[in-house]
């Protein structure tokens, strides 16, 4: 299967190397090419005052709404703590089987829980999420094989016992 | 995961079923939706969901009232409420008329894939715990007790009466004739079937053995005792126990049973705390008890306090009406578990099973048929299948000529027909031979 082209787009201040690795992360995962551009959008239309967060459902729609005629799948990238009005927050999410994504990584990092920032972490968590959530674009459900980046994980914690690939079943599914 | 969870999600904030579907679904769950309760119930009846989320405030017919209806559509659903801070005290109403937990809006998406881990953890163990009452109930069904001769419905009948009880119950036959089958026909029509049923094999045990085995022992209580171990008597704890050939216990074990049936408490081998067990004890031998108390080997305190109803089994020579039953019963069993077309028994073999006295009662024609079909050519059980050449004599009931008659062909056949080998067995002369083969009419065919 040709998963043609993904496409990332990064909101806010990203280093390039920090994306090029993550793009690297996905196309190695899905087998495809994955493209990296620059968004603009004003992001308080999505900030919530009452929760000092940002919507993330509202953000998908927002994505999803961008033409990118090229691309299979889009995924936009942030840093901002999002929320979903039933959750308290999340690190991401995807449209089941649809187009589109996104994923921050605002509550990836160390600093939020009170310890020291670490780059290899941050990037590792990231690409973990970013190809958790395309996954899900590509239809894909939560696995319950530990090691397997679509596994549910609702800590930090549980993002870095997974590893940053697909599981044989998952793989499978997707044909790649 | 076993079977798909399905899931109602009811909210009047499109938003928040939105979110709800949206996580649920990636979880591959079976996800539905509705706005207001009234919708919900509609939706519910047509799909029985295993959960549903409700929120409490929704215009119309609020969360509590819809949670109530839900609960008589279907008492085993499992119903988490969904609520804002104020209305926890409503919630927790809920909670005790019956919901399975409730979860304060905005959740942590921790708390609510415990929540729903938890529900569906409870979802299984409910189906599994229906299946294994199914089987308890299809296992220890009284399917194996047959017979249609006055003396098994007799026993039936006693079966089904004491069942319902708590009382002891000894229960006497010859080795054989199926006293354990009786006994666990009584647990499974009683009202602890659901419980345990635990067997003791008392004459396979050693005085210091069967202790440890009944009472259980503490660490170190022995050579050996490297842990803990609960005795047969906790394991029945709801349930009954089974002692069998309880009349091969010693004068010591007497005294010590006695004493936990009366109190129904006791201590592990090498420990000093109590344990009490609800336990009922079905006891079995093949020794005549009241015999055993006037001659002083067993305690009479004991035999009045197990002997509350006996049953008595009667042995196979006295029930041979139910031999064709019980015969193609086996046929039917044994053909089922090798994986055979189930076959059928040649008229003269079962005549000759009908003459048979089985001293080792429905346990020997058991392993009979079990040999025939094993050793048989699978069309058909006929003469030669059988182990039938030791022992053939008639019922007691039957006259002195028969005995003869059958004892007579017995030894013919064992001697293949040899008139001189066969005399010289039975310490008679030829012509005494010949006659009573000529009075009894034998035929070698026969």
């Amino acid at each position: 299967m040709n998963l043609q082209n993904i496409t990332l787009i990064s909101f806010g201040y990203f280093e390039k190397d920090f994306l090029e690795k993550t793009a690297e992360a996905v196309r190695l995962e899905f087998v495809c090419s994955a493209n990296i551009r620059e968004g603009h959008i004003d992001l308080s239309d999505f900030y919530d005052p009452g929760r000092r967060q940002y919507n993330g459902d509202k953000l998908l729609r927002q994505i999803d709404a961008m033409a990118f005629p090229d691309s299979v799948k889009v995924i936009g990238l942030f840093n901002i703590d999002l929320f979903i009005p039933i959750l308290t927050f999340i690190y991401g999410q995807a449209f089941l089987g649809g187009r589109s994504g996104i994923a921050s990584h605002y509550r990836l990092s160390n600093e939020p829980y009170g310890m020291v920032m670490d780059k290899k972490i941050l990037l590792d968590r990231f690409r973990k999420e970013v190809i958790h959530e395309l996954g899900h674009a590509f239809g894909l459900i939560h696995c319950y094989q530990p090691t397997c980046v679509m596994r549910s994980s609702t800590y930090v914690e549980d993002i870095d016992q997974k590893e940053q690939h697909l599981c044989l079943t998952c793989r499978t599914q997707l044909g790649v | 995961m076993g079977k798909k969870i399905s899931i109602l999600i009811v909210d009047d904030e499109e938003s928040v079923r939105d979110s709800l579907y949206s996580w649920f679904i990636e979880d591959g769950y079976h996800v539905e939706c509705a706005e207001n309760a009234k919708k919900a119930l509609t939706i519910f009846e047509s799909g029985q969901f295993d959960i549903v989320l409700a929120d409490i405030k929704m215009p119309g017919m609020d969360g509590l009232e819809m949670f109530r209806r839900i609960k008589a559509l279907n008492q085993a659903s499992i119903v988490i409420i969904m609520t804002a801070f104020a209305t926890v005290d409503t919630a927790v109403k809920a909670l005790k008329d019956g919901a399975f937990d409730y979860i304060t809006k905005p959740f942590d998406p921790d708390d609510l894939t415990h929540l729903i881990r938890n529900a569906t953890k409870q979802i299984s163990l409910t189906d599994e715990n229906e299946i294994l009452k199914q089987k308890v109930v299809s296992l220890e069904c009284v399917e194996d007790l047959i017979g249609n001769s006055e003396a098994m419905k007799n026993v039936l009948r006693e079966v089904e009466s004491v069942a319902q009880t708590n009382s002891s119950v000894i229960i006497t036959g010859e080795s054989g004739t199926g006293k354990e089958l009786v006994a666990r026909a009584i647990h499974a029509n009683s009202p602890r079937k659901f419980f345990p049923f635990v067997s003791v094999h008392c004459g396979a045990l050693t005085e210091s053995l069967l202790e440890s085995e009944l009472f259980g022992h503490e660490k170190g209580a022995f050579t050996g005792a490297m842990y803990n171990r609960k005795g047969r008597f906790e394991m029945a704890d709801s349930g009954s126990i089974f002692l069998d050939e309880i009349a091969t216990i010693s004068n010591k074990m007497q005294v010590e049973l006695l004493r936990v049936l009366e109190t129904k408490t006791f201590i592990r081998v090498g420990g000093n705390k109590e344990i009490s067990s609800d336990f009922r004890v079905i006891c079995a031998t093949n020794k005549d008890l009241r015999n055993m108390v006037d001659k002083g080997t067993f305690r009479e305190d004991l035999f009045y306090r197990l002997n509350v109803v006996n049953i008595h089994i009667p042995p196979l020579r006295e029930r041979m009406a139910d031999i064709p039953l019980l015969v193609n019963y086996f046929i039917s069993k044994y053909c089922t578990s090798m994986n055979k077309q189930p076959i059928a028994i040649d008229p003269s073999a079962m005549k000759r099973l009908q003459d048979f006295n089985f001293p080792g009662n429905i346990r020997e024609l058991e392993n009979m048929i079990e040999r025939a079909i094993v050793v048989g050519d699978g069309k058909k059980i006929s003469l030669r299948d059988l182990p039938l050449e030791k022992n053939i004599v008639p019922n007691a009931a039957e006259s002195l000529d028969d005995f003869e008659r059958a004892f007579i062909l017995q030894i013919l056949t064992k001697y293949s027909w040899n008139i001189s080998r066969t005399a010289k067995a039975l310490k008679v002369d030829r012509v005494t031979l010949y006659n009573k083969i000529r009075k009894y009419d034998l035929k070698q065919a026969d």
